[in-house]
């Protein structure tokens, strides 16, 4: 008998539900996983009718729980059906080593997704950009609203490295789904916003751009390397995307004035003790190469 | 001079160190809501320019005036760049205005040599020593250091910094008389021992205060975790055995975290003494290559480059090159096979065989398997026996083995009604007369 597990697509809703099923022995082709927020209230929830008595309580290694995080942070539709297949099998079916079989096909899915969302986590730690709003006129602490779009549902995955990095200042990332707000003492979350809600601008962003303009190198350009760890998706969001085009544009002509320019004669050195004490010093290591360079063992 | 345009001129002037590292700093964070900031484990890069490099921490010098005369060197003495100078405040307010917007991991601070190593080492020094105890920045910092400055004075910027460099420039004094006469190696050589020794102090002392049952614990003092350096490939003669014996030297002598490959690069005030053609960018890829050999896969720089041929092959990876050498090490059984044998599969790299260790005690690992593991078939194929495959002993003989693992020749287009246009390294060829 098929029984529908409708769910808020969360962790913490799939991992209660999970174990509820997983203790009356629900097989996984039996259960019908449906995400609540995205099909409001159509479909009602079936009530189970288990046959099995609920069984003790049910152990996973604290690895699965890791994975499973991840996972259930991901879109695809599949998610969860397979993440329950893949507990049962590790739980009640058996197969305890699963974890270390990267080539079973459910780990590897499950592998993928959650690789995608770390990389995900990983990239909004490195692109949100705070823009300062005000302070905070009782206890002086600075105040920054920024305003990210991740691809998967990460905001409560990326939001303790904010709290640590930034516990002084207090700040609110904003995100489609879901917003994240630190007060200097507690981590709050909130419904989803909109791009409307963020400051469009800092008055820093001028000068960081004045900075990524000059450490670019116009002499090794390598636009791919940049855009495989930098996706232009994220580039509507960080001010320093706006100048790239320009930066590769101009990168040839500016390799071709520095070959076309004369030479620069070597001056002398100038008098100076520190230079002259450089000078005599009598201990320069001689021999050019390391103690073997070319014997092989 | 305003603030924009010093950033342009400091930032400019440090671009071609290549480190940009943020990663292996001790955990700190900001919790108890004092300071700002936290480290520990993995880097952060917050952007990328165009020039696929990461940018991680700003990377400015303090002055790019130098008394130096190095001809890679854009700020040497004989250089023409206009010179700007940093005051301390300047650079600390930057980094923590940049920082407080997570545009950055933290600061990357070096310096041009002005009146002697020790008076720029203190002005670099008390950059951080603001940072870290007036405004209690808990963010990395990475210092600069010259080899001719202070025991004392080094130590002291251990004690701020996350990490500390020494740039080696070039692998023998030969090439550093020539390129770079005020540097001397074995000053550089000696240096880099003496921050070995604390910072393996260091890790001693945290160590104890760890065993130490009594509370409260003792805490050990604080010491950069790490020191790196640089080499630049292709402004001299210097082969890559030599550059990467020493580089091998490096690690092992003086535990570096990372020693840089730069492939020298036109600088917008060249010298006189330097090469105008630059070498091919992919050098540098295939040393990157040929150091995590040596450091992550058990080779020696003797397997990776023979008496006889003492440059990396550019157009395989250099574990190809030495598979291909070494024929008769392979076939490789996937399933049965050491760890270390495992590694010196082409095409497998630590992570998968770790995977596969632990995979192949459930089963018998077939190439579907290995396909899921993402690995790349066809690279791998030639070289290893799997529980579905066994290669043809002919085709590992083949002579033309070595063909199929070549980037496809690529096809030329004449067209004399409208040519391509040129590029800079079309420039370069015509200046240095060089086809």
């Amino acid at each position: 008998m098929t029984t529908t597990a409708q769910i808020q697509p969360t962790f913490e809703a799939w991992r209660s539900k999970a174990r509820e099923l997983l203790k009356h022995g629900v097989a996984p082709e039996n259960v019908d996983w449906v995400d609540a927020s995205q099909t409001a209230s159509l479909l009602a929830e079936v009530p189970a009718k288990y046959q099995i008595a609920p069984n003790a309580s049910v152990k996973v290694p604290a690895e699965f729980l890791r994975l499973a995080a991840n996972v259930c942070a991901h879109t695809d539709q599949r998610r969860f059906a397979i993440l329950y297949r893949l507990l049962h099998r590790l739980a009640l079916g058996g197969e305890k080593h699963l974890l270390a079989m990267p080539s079973d096909r459910d780990m590897h899915q499950c592998t993928m997704w959650a690789k995608a969302v770390s990389r995900d986590i990983h990239k909004m730690h490195a692109f949100v950009r705070f823009r300062l709003v005000g302070v905070n006129e009782q206890n002086g602490r600075e105040q920054f609203v920024a305003w990210f779009e991740p691809e998967y549902r990460i905001t409560r995955l990326a939001s303790p490295f904010f709290e640590k990095r930034f516990a002084s200042m207090e700040w609110s990332i904003l995100t489609p789904d879901e917003c994240a707000s630190w007060d200097g003492n507690k981590l709050t979350f909130m419904p989803g916003m909109s791009r409307h809600d963020a400051p469009a601008a800092d008055a820093h962003d001028d000068l960081w751009r004045t900075y990524y303009r000059s450490i670019f190198n116009p002499a090794r350009l390598k636009v791919q390397a940049m855009q495989s760890e930098m996706p232009m998706k994220y580039w509507k969001n960080l001010p320093e995307a706006e100048i790239i085009h320009d930066l590769i544009a101009s990168s040839d002509q500016r390799v071709r004035a520095m070959i076309a320019t004369p030479e620069r004669p070597v001056k002398p050195a100038p008098n100076n003790a520190y230079l002259n004490s450089l000078r005599n010093k009598p201990e320069k290591l001689t021999s050019p190469a390391p103690a073997s360079p070319v014997s092989s063992p | 001079m305003e603030l924009t345009r010093k950033l342009e001129i400091l930032a400019d002037a440090a671009k071609y160190d290549a480190s940009c590292a943020s990663s292996g700093a001790a955990r700190k964070d900001s919790r108890d809501g004092k300071g700002i900031g936290s480290t520990g484990g993995m880097g952060i890069c917050h952007s990328y320019t165009p020039d696929g490099r990461c940018v991680s921490l700003l990377k400015v010098l303090l002055t790019n005036a130098c008394l130096y005369d190095c001809h890679y060197c854009i700020n040497r003495r004989s250089s023409n760049v206009q010179r700007a100078r940093f005051t301390p405040e300047e650079v600390v307010q930057l980094t923590l205005d940049f920082y407080k917007r997570n545009y950055i991991e933290g600061l990357f601070l070096s310096s041009g040599i002005v009146r002697s190593a020790d008076f720029t080492m203190e002005q670099v020094i008390e950059v951080a020593r603001q940072l870290r105890e007036v405004h209690h920045f808990r963010g990395y910092i990475h210092l600069k250091t010259i080899p001719e400055a202070s025991q004392a004075l080094i130590d002291k910027a251990g004690r701020y910094a996350d990490r500390i460099s020494i740039n080696i420039e070039l692998p023998s004094q030969k090439s550093l008389d020539r390129l770079a006469p005020e540097k001397n190696l074995t000053n550089t050589m000696q240096a880099m021992h003496g921050i070995r020794q604390r910072i393996d102090e260091n890790v001693d002392a945290k160590k104890a205060a760890r065993q130490i049952v009594n509370r409260p614990r003792a805490k050990a003092p604080a010491f950069a975790t790490g020191q790196s350096t640089q080499m630049i490939v292709g402004a001299d003669d210097s082969t890559d055995a030599l550059v990467l014996h020493r580089a091998d030297e490096l690690y092992r002598d003086c535990r570096l975290r990372r020693v840089y490959y730069s492939g020298f690069s036109p600088i917008p005030e060249p010298s006189v003494l330097l090469p105008i053609k630059p070498p091919p960018l992919v050098r540098e890829h295939r040393l990157y290559q040929a150091d995590w050999l040596l450091r992550f896969y058990g080779f020696d720089v003797g397997e990776l480059l023979p008496k006889e041929d003492p440059n990396l092959d550019l157009d395989l990876d250099p574990k190809l090159a030495w598979a291909l050498r070494n024929r008769a090490v392979f076939p490789v059984d996937i399933n049965r096979a050491s760890q270390e044998l495992l590694w010196r599969i082409p095409g497998l790299g630590t992570v998968n065989v770790a995977r596969i260790l632990a995979a192949r005690r459930w089963a018998s690992l077939t190439l579907a398997d290995l396909q899921r593991m993402r690995v790349n078939l066809k690279k791998v194929m030639p070289f290893i026996i799997a529980a579905d495959h066994r290669p043809h002993i002919a085709q590992l003989e083949n002579a033309n083995l070595r063909q199929q693992f070549l980037p496809g020749p690529r096809q030329l287009e004449l067209n004399f009604n409208a040519p391509p246009p040129t590029t800079p390294a079309d420039a370069t060829m015509v200046l240095s007369g060089q086809l």
